[in-house]
Order: C-alpha cells, then sequence, then structure tokens
C-alpha cells in the first residue's frame, strides 16, 4: 500500500479525485429523500481510502455520483482532472458496484475477454483471472458459479481494464471469512501497482486493515476524514460493563483508560479510550468484579456519538470479547 | 478496443441459450407444417394470388423474426435486473456500440429464423428464382427495422417478469392484424388497419411471387415513420432508465 497522502482539502485535483459540494435526493413515498447532502472528498493519485458508514449513510449513492450512474442535484466530480464520462471511456475506472450478477451462457474466461475487448489496454485475460483467483474455475459457465467465485469474477470484471482508479461498493458483504481474506489480498496486490483505490465499507476492521485513510460518512455528510488510525480511535470507543455493587462512580473514572462511567443498579457501566488498561485497572482495584463484558460500540452508535445527532434507529452494540 | 469483438461474445451467449434458441426456432416451424401442410396444393390463397405454401411461409417468417426482434429486449430486461447495464456504463462501451450490438444478436437470429423457414417451405413445393428469394429477404429485413427499436425500448421499459407475457401479446397481436394466419381482405376495416402495420408489409413480401414490387409507396413510409417514432421511444427509454440527460 501507498503511504498516507495529504488528506483534505489543498490536494491537487488534476491528480486524483475530486468530489465538490455533491447534493442528491431521490423522491420517496413522503417527500423527497436527502441521500447526500453536501459531501466533499478529494483522494490523491495512489491512495487507498474507505468510505465508511452505516447503511443508509449516503455512500453507494456518492459512489455512484463518483462513477457518473448518477447525476448530482448540485456540485462536481472530476477524476484525474476529467469528468467521469471521459475517465471511464479512457479506461481508466474499475468498479466492482454493492448489487449486480453476472450475464449467462458464457465461461468465466470469455466473460473476461469480452469485458476486455471493451478496453483500450486491458490485462491479459490469464493475468486477470489470476490475480482475482478465479482461474481455477475459468471454463465454468458463469451460470453454475457459487456466490464466492461469482465475487471472484466480478473483481475479475472490475480489474480487467487494469484501471488507474478502482471503486469497490461494499465488495466483500456476501463473502466468508476466507473469501473476504483472498479478495484483500488480491486488492492489496493491485494498490501495489500505484493505483488509486476507495472503497466503501461498514466494517470498521476492513477500513482499519486495508486503507491509508478513511472518510466517515453519516446521514448523507462526511463526518471525519483522516487517517484510519485517526479514524479508530474516534469510533473505536468500548464500553467494559461489570456487576460491582457499593462502589462510588466517580472513583471508577479514574481508573487508566476510563473516560466515564455510570451506574445501573448493580451493574457499572465504563466507556473507555483503551480498554486493555481500563479491564487491568478495574481488576486490579476491585477483584469482586464480575459478570464482565466488552463491547464495542457500533458503528452506527460511534456516527450519534459523532453527530451528536439522535434521529435514526441506533443499531445495538456488537458485542466482542477480548482476550 | 474492439466492440466487434464484443458483439461475437454477445452473439455466442445467445446461441448458446438451447432452451430459449430451440423454442423460438421450433415454435414457427411446428405452426408452419400444421397449417400450411394440410393447403399445400392451394394455389390462390384465399384470392391473395400467393400460393398457401409460400403465404404461410412468409406468414411464420413474420411471426418469427419479429419474435427474434423483440426477445433482444427480453435479454436487456434480464441483464438489467442482475446490474449488468450499471457495469457496462462503467465500460468505454458507448451506447451507440451497445444498440449495435442488440441489433446484430436479434437480426442474427431472425435470419436462422428465416433460413429455417424457407427449407421449410422448399419442402413443401415453394419455388422462385435466385433474385426473387433475395428481393423478399431484402424487403423483410427492412420490415423488421422497427421491431429491433421496439425491442430495445421495452427491454428499457418493462421487467424479466412481465416482458414474456408482452412480447408474445404483442407479437400475436401484430402476426394477427398483419395477415400472418390469413390473407387480409383486400378492403374493409381489416384492411385499412393492416395498412398501418409494418407485420403486414413484412407478410406481403411474399407478393414477390407476383412479379414486380410487393411494396408500394405507402409501405415504405409506414416503415419509416414506425422506425422513426420506436427509435425515438428506445432512446428515450434508455435514457430514462440509465438517468443521462
Amino acid at each position: 500500500m501507498s503511504t498516507t497522502a495529504p488528506t483534505g482539502v489543498g490536494v491537487s485535483a488534476r491528480s486524483g479525485i475530486g468530489m465538490h459540494g455533491l447534493f442528491k435526493s431521490f423522491r420517496g413515498p413522503s417527500g423527497p429523500i436527502e441521500a447526500v447532502r453536501g459531501v466533499d472528498i478529494e483522494i490523491a493519485a495512489g491512495e487507498t481510502v474507505a468510505l465508511l458508514g452505516p447503511n443508509g449513510a449516503g455512500k453507494s449513492t456518492t459512489i455512484d455520483m463518483l462513477l457518473g450512474l448518477l447525476a448530482p442535484d448540485m456540485g462536481s466530480v472530476s477524476i484525474f482532472g476529467r469528468a467521469p464520462a471521459e475517465a471511464i471511456a479512457q479506461g481508466a475506472v474499475g468498479a466492482m458496484l454493492q448489487t449486480g450478477s453476472l450475464i449467462r451462457d458464457l465461461s468465466v474466461r470469455e466473460l473476461i475477454a469480452m469485458m476486455a475487448a471493451l478496453y483500450p489496454a486491458p490485462l491479459g485475460v490469464e493475468e486477470v483471472l489470476e490475480l482475482a483467483g478465479a482461474s481455477a474455475f475459468a471454463d465454468q459457465r458463469t451460470q453454475k458459479l457459487s456466490g464466492g467465485q461469482t465475487q471472484r469474477v466480478r473483481s475479475a470484471v472490475a480489474l480487467v481494464s487494469d484501471p488507474e482508479l478502482l471503486v469497490l461498493d461494499e465488495p466483500t458483504v456476501a463473502m466468508d471469512v476466507e473469501g473476504r481474506r483472498a479478495f484483500w489480498t488480491t486488492m492489496r496486490e493491485f494498490a501495489a501497482r500505484g493505483k488509486t483505490v476507495l472503497f466503501a465499507t461498514h466494517y470498521l476492521e476492513e477500513a482499519d486493515t486495508y486503507a491509508d485513510r478513511a472518510v466517515l460518512m453519516a446521514h448523507g455528510r462526511v463526518v471525519a476524514d483522516g487517517p484510519t488510525t485517526e479514524i479508530k480511535a474516534m469510533v473505536g470507543t468500548r464500553t467494559i460493563r461489570a456487576t460491582l455493587p457499593d462502589v462510588e462512580v466517580e472513583q471508577l473514572t479514574r481508573l487508566p483508560g476510563v473516560n466515564g462511567a455510570e451506574r445501573r443498579g448493580e451493574a457499572v457501566v465504563l466507556s473507555c479510550a483503551d480498554s486493555d488498561a481500563a479491564i487491568r485497572g478495574l481488576l486490579a482495584a476491585y477483584p469482586q468484579a464480575r459478570d464482565l463484558e466488552i463491547t464495542a460500540a457500533g458503528l452506527e452508535q460511534a456516527f450519534l456519538a459523532l453527530t451528536g445527532d439522535g434521529e435514526g434507529d441506533a443499531a445495538g452494540a456488537e458485542p466482542t470479547v477480548r482476550s | 478496443m474492439s466492440a466487434l469483438l464484443y458483439t461475437r461474445y454477445e452473439l455466442l451467449r445467445t446461441f448458446r441459450n438451447r432452451r430459449f434458441f430451440l423454442l423460438s426456432l421450433g415454435f414457427p416451424l411446428v405452426l408452419y407444417f400444421t397449417i400450411a401442410g394440410p393447403n399445400r396444393h392451394v394455389q390462390n390463397l384465399g384470392g391473395s394470388g400467393v400460393s398457401a405454401p409460400l403465404y404461410f411461409m412468409v406468414g411464420l417468417v413474420s411471426f418469427g423474426t419479429m419474435s427474434a426482434m423483440l426477445s433482444s429486449g427480453a435479454r436487456i430486461a434480464t441483464e438489467r435486473s442482475v446490474g449488468w447495464n450499471r457495469q457496462l456504463r462503467i465500460t468505454p462501451l458507448a451506447p451507440r456500440a451497445y444498440f449495435r450490438a442488440k441489433v446484430v444478436t436479434a437480426y442474427m437470429m431472425a435470419l436462422v429464423s428465416i433460413g429455417a423457414l424457407y427449407l421449410a417451405g422448399a419442402s413443401l413445393g415453394v419455388s422462385l428464382p435466385a433474385g426473387r428469394w433475395l428481393q423478399m429477404t431484402g424487403l423483410i429485413l427492412v420490415g423488421l427495422i422497427p421491431l429491433a427499436a421496439l425491442g430495445i425500448a421495452i427491454g428499457h421499459v418493462l421487467t424479466p417478469d412481465s416482458i414474456g407475457p408482452a412480447v408474445g401479446g404483442g407479437v400475436s397481436l401484430l402476426a394477427l392484424l398483419g395477415g400472418t394466419w390469413f390473407p387480409i381482405p383486400q378492403s374493409g376495416f381489416l384492411h385499412d388497419v393492416a395498412q398501418y402495420l409494418p407485420s403486414y408489409w413484412i407478410v406481403q413480401a411474399s407478393h414477390v411471387a407476383l412479379g414486380g414490387h410487393p411494396w408500394p409507396g405507402r409501405a415504405w413510409v409506414v416503415i419509416a415513420a414506425w422506425t422513426a417514432l420506436l427509435s425515438l421511444f428506445a432512446v428515450r427509454a434508455y435514457r430514462r432508465d440509465t438517468g443521462r440527460v
């Protein structure tokens, strides 16, 4: 992966990707739905950026506008200094869209050859199949593939043009753990060739592991934009819950790594910047604490905290057990 | 970049879909032998001046090729439903080349259907000078142009579920009113309606057997008008579907 590039405004729009003042609303059953409400994103050439956000944040709409699949109500998009349609006509953009399947009655190899025929300077068909991990089933008809195999072929379709910009809209949603790992290995390998990659995800871990930078979206806006480590610190807050009667809440807030504490009957709830330090400190000071539970705040909750916005339905926290 | 190679794969996959292919080819053949077989010795069918084997041959060519042209709509609708159109829109494939691939594929299907029915017709005694066969084929192919546009249009308007009945019903109606099943009378309401249908003029191509030109000026105007109208419809449907301005 490339090194972290400077973020935010100031990056030359000519060399990279620029989305400026994007707005998009759709007609809904009860009035217009404002899917994207003023999005500005700059991506430097060679950067790998995660577009992170819960469902309904406006990620897909933003990506559709970047790719020219949707015309923005307001705002502009530039891809390496060109309009999306122009960049696409030159074969500079590859994309794996969120939904979609393959057309039938062709073998995998034929399908990739068919798509390669559309581009001025495609990768070799065998090279793409190898890169996407689809060589083993290249002679199978597309309608006979498993879900995981289909995803590999779809990633081959995205890569075949040897694009300068690769856009992936929640690419791993339908994949199992093994498939996910293989997929990201492929994408890393491709990004290492100096390519620019933008991927949408609602998995914080994916953004953290594979991106140089994360752009957080919620309710159609960018709510944070920075190196993944910063973003992780922002949304990666964990909560410790323990049954611990007869202890003053104020004493608990003085534990290392703890930001705040709250009593709920017999139980206490600690929100932590560093849950490792907090749990050690808690057990050292109060060995009688029991029913320990550590949870990572779900992205939705984290976003609600970030946006200070009570609307929308916050999904429940995802319990995790840390060793 | 080669749109030709793309079209070749498009053809390959259409012809590989055996069930669809055999059905769209086999159905008109079965109908032809069912209708024309018992009437194979009728020399002047219903006052049309054309023998029954020839008349029904071209009648079912009209039926079979119209189905072939509109079947491109079914393929487009299916591709849209799996999101393939969106995928294509992020390739350099221009809308023009995309349409061309669809039209070429539909015409290839139509030609296969024509060839099969010509062979069937010959087996029932249809015999024409080579020039007449060519003239007739040319007129049929011209008569199909508006149907090619209609195929693309409905592909971008209808869903895979609804397009089957739409194509089946549409083709049946056009075939019926165009004279696939019986010669349209020389005057009267049916005659007046048929004058405005491309299917009627496709069926009229069989009149090459009588010598001269089976299409009066009116035929060319009707085909041209339908082509203009349905092309506009196809372009509109495509633009609306893809959100292009």
